[in-house]
């Protein structure tokens, strides 16, 4: 080994993952599974069946207190105060510059109390902005504080068509009845209940969300409880088709549904209008945490735009590769790319100049030193129906 | 995929995961069960087009999966006569046969004394089983 290296940090799923044949990667500090039976294989499972993933290694921040909403509005570019309990809101975070600081999940628990999911890589970050950012907000709205919460949880994603049917088997009492409000089964997309009663343990929240564009739930548990619940939830499962998944399957699936992960098509150089996330950056709704430099930037149009690219070469396009005009002259670059196991096509994500975002548009992607022709075809690529 | 069968005997093997079989003065060249493990499901091949030449231990190609790109070194340097052409429609068939119908390419061998650094299975099963 070379540098430094802290020991990797392990989800209370670790112990499970050799017995289910997996392979171990390191991932943001976390020794994560990168697959089990396999990345394709497990990517097909959760479009047609469902996929069981550890999604652990995601933190939890805790918002609380009277001023709790007045310091999210600030620190956020969604709504907040749209949210009531039991919904959950996808946002971005940004700099005063307008470049985005995470991509996260805000869980509304109460009037006064929020949870926040932050990407593994931006727990510290995110939690150190909030501090800073959003205190005073907080403070003249009668006190708020964040907490990092992240020990106390571990996250398992039931994802894919049959992921309602496996959970069923395994929910107790009024949550198994769809009919009843506290059953998950019931909730739509965005969506989560709390106490759910499974397995002989209680899910602290069950929420209709997920990353992979498909049907599915995150299920947040005591540590101790996700090991046991796993093992339930595989044999239950397992009769359904049920899979465990691995973070290689859970990138290609995001890829193909075009849903932004951070570090690739989001980083503190990009804002939320040229990663096409308008709809969640409301700048109606008072200031925040670069809403002014968001205003410019929505007045005069992005300047470049993320693109889905298809190649018409042989040739898959990868993270970092340039994008030219097919004559030679740079004019971007791939933010992420494979070749999408459900739709049999080498596709990309790349940001280029706003004027050659149009659907149609003839670029390149150079790969190993050569232009292979693409072009700009519609997002998401995938989209279940 | 016992572990004998994954590097059979009879082939010379590089420290880049490719493999050699020698057949009469042409050697076909292909990428190792080890190495096929590794990259997992692949989902293409670059291969040089018949009439190149190939440099030894110079990236003469490359295979593909879907997390990664890998680069293939050439074992021996010597003229490509035949590439693989059923890798460009069935490129699975290095995960499943990378012995056999997961081949890549079939060179003619320029320098025979070029083979001798390359390992044979044992030194290379002690290679790879090491670095796990």
């Amino acid at each position: 080994m070379d540098g430094h290296t802290d020991p990797l940090k392990r989800t209370p799923l670790f112990p499970l993952y050799e017995r289910y044949g997996a392979r171990i990667v390191d991932f943001a500090g976390w020794a994560m599974p990168v697959q089990f039976s396999g990345i394709v294989e497990e990517h097909h499972a959760v479009r047609q069946r469902a996929g069981l993933f550890d999604v652990s290694h995601m933190g939890e921040i805790e918002v609380r207190g009277p001023g709790a909403l007045a310091a999210l509005q600030y620190a956020v570019t969604n709504d907040i105060a749209r949210l009531s309990p039991g919904r959950v809101a996808y946002t971005l975070m940004c700099r005063e510059h307008g470049g985005i600081v995470d991509d996260l999940l805000v869980y509304c628990l109460a009037e006064d109390h929020y949870l926040l999911i932050p990407n593994a890589a931006n727990i510290d970050k995110d939690f150190e902005f909030i501090r800073s950012h959003a205190a005073s907000a907080g403070a003249r709205a009668g006190g708020a504080e964040a907490v990092d919460v992240s020990d106390q949880y571990a996250v398992l994603a039931l994802q894919g068509p049959r992921a309602a049917a496996v959970l069923a088997k395994v929910l107790e009492g009024e949550a198994a009845d769809p009919q009843h409000p506290s059953s998950p089964l019931g909730l739509r997309p965005f969506r989560f209940v709390t106490g759910v009663p499974l397995a002989g343990r209680r899910a602290r929240i069950i929420s209709r969300t997920g990353y992979t564009g498909e049907d599915g739930f995150e299920i947040y548990l005591d540590p101790g409880d996700a090991p046991p619940l796993w093992e339930a939830l595989m044999e239950a499962g397992t009769p359904e088709g049920l899979v465990p998944a691995g973070l290689g399957a859970r990138d290609t699936l995001r890829f193909e549904a075009c849903l932004p992960l951070y570090g690739n098509e989001l980083t503190e150089e990009t804002n939320p209008f040229e990663a096409g996330l308008d709809r969640f950056v409301k700048l109606d709704k008072g200031p925040f945490s670069g809403s002014e430099a968001l205003q410019r930037v929505a007045a005069a149009g992005p300047a470049r735009r993320l693109v889905g690219l298809e190649m018409l070469d042989r040739a898959i396009p990868r993270p970092g590769y340039t994008v030219t005009d097919g004559q030679g002259n740079a004019i971007g670059h791939v933010t992420s790319g494979t070749h999408a196991p459900t739709l049999g096509r080498s596709l990309a994500l790349a940001y280029v100049p706003a004027a050659a975002a149009a659907e149609g548009t003839r670029l390149a992607v150079v790969v190993r030193g050569a232009e292979r022709a693409a072009r700009v075809v519609p997002t998401p690529f995938y989209r279940r129906t | 995929m016992v572990s004998q069968d994954r590097y059979p005997e009879g082939l010379r093997y590089t420290r880049e995961h490719e493999w050699i079989r020698v057949e009469g003065e042409e050697g076909v060249i292909g990428v190792t069960w080890f190495a096929q493990d590794q990259l997992g499901d692949v989902v293409f091949c670059e291969v040089p087009a018949v009439g190149s030449r190939l440099t030894k231990d110079e990236p003469f190609g490359v295979v593909e999966s879907v997390k990664t790109v890998s680069d293939l070194y050439a074992p021996v340097s010597g003229q490509v006569v035949a590439v693989n052409e059923e890798l460009e429609s069935r490129p699975e068939l290095v995960n499943e046969d990378p012995y056999g119908r997961g081949w890549i390419v079939r060179v003619r061998i320029e320098n025979p004394a070029e083979l001798d650094d390359l390992m044979d299975a044992e030194a290379y099963r002690a290679m790879v089983e090491g670095s796990d």
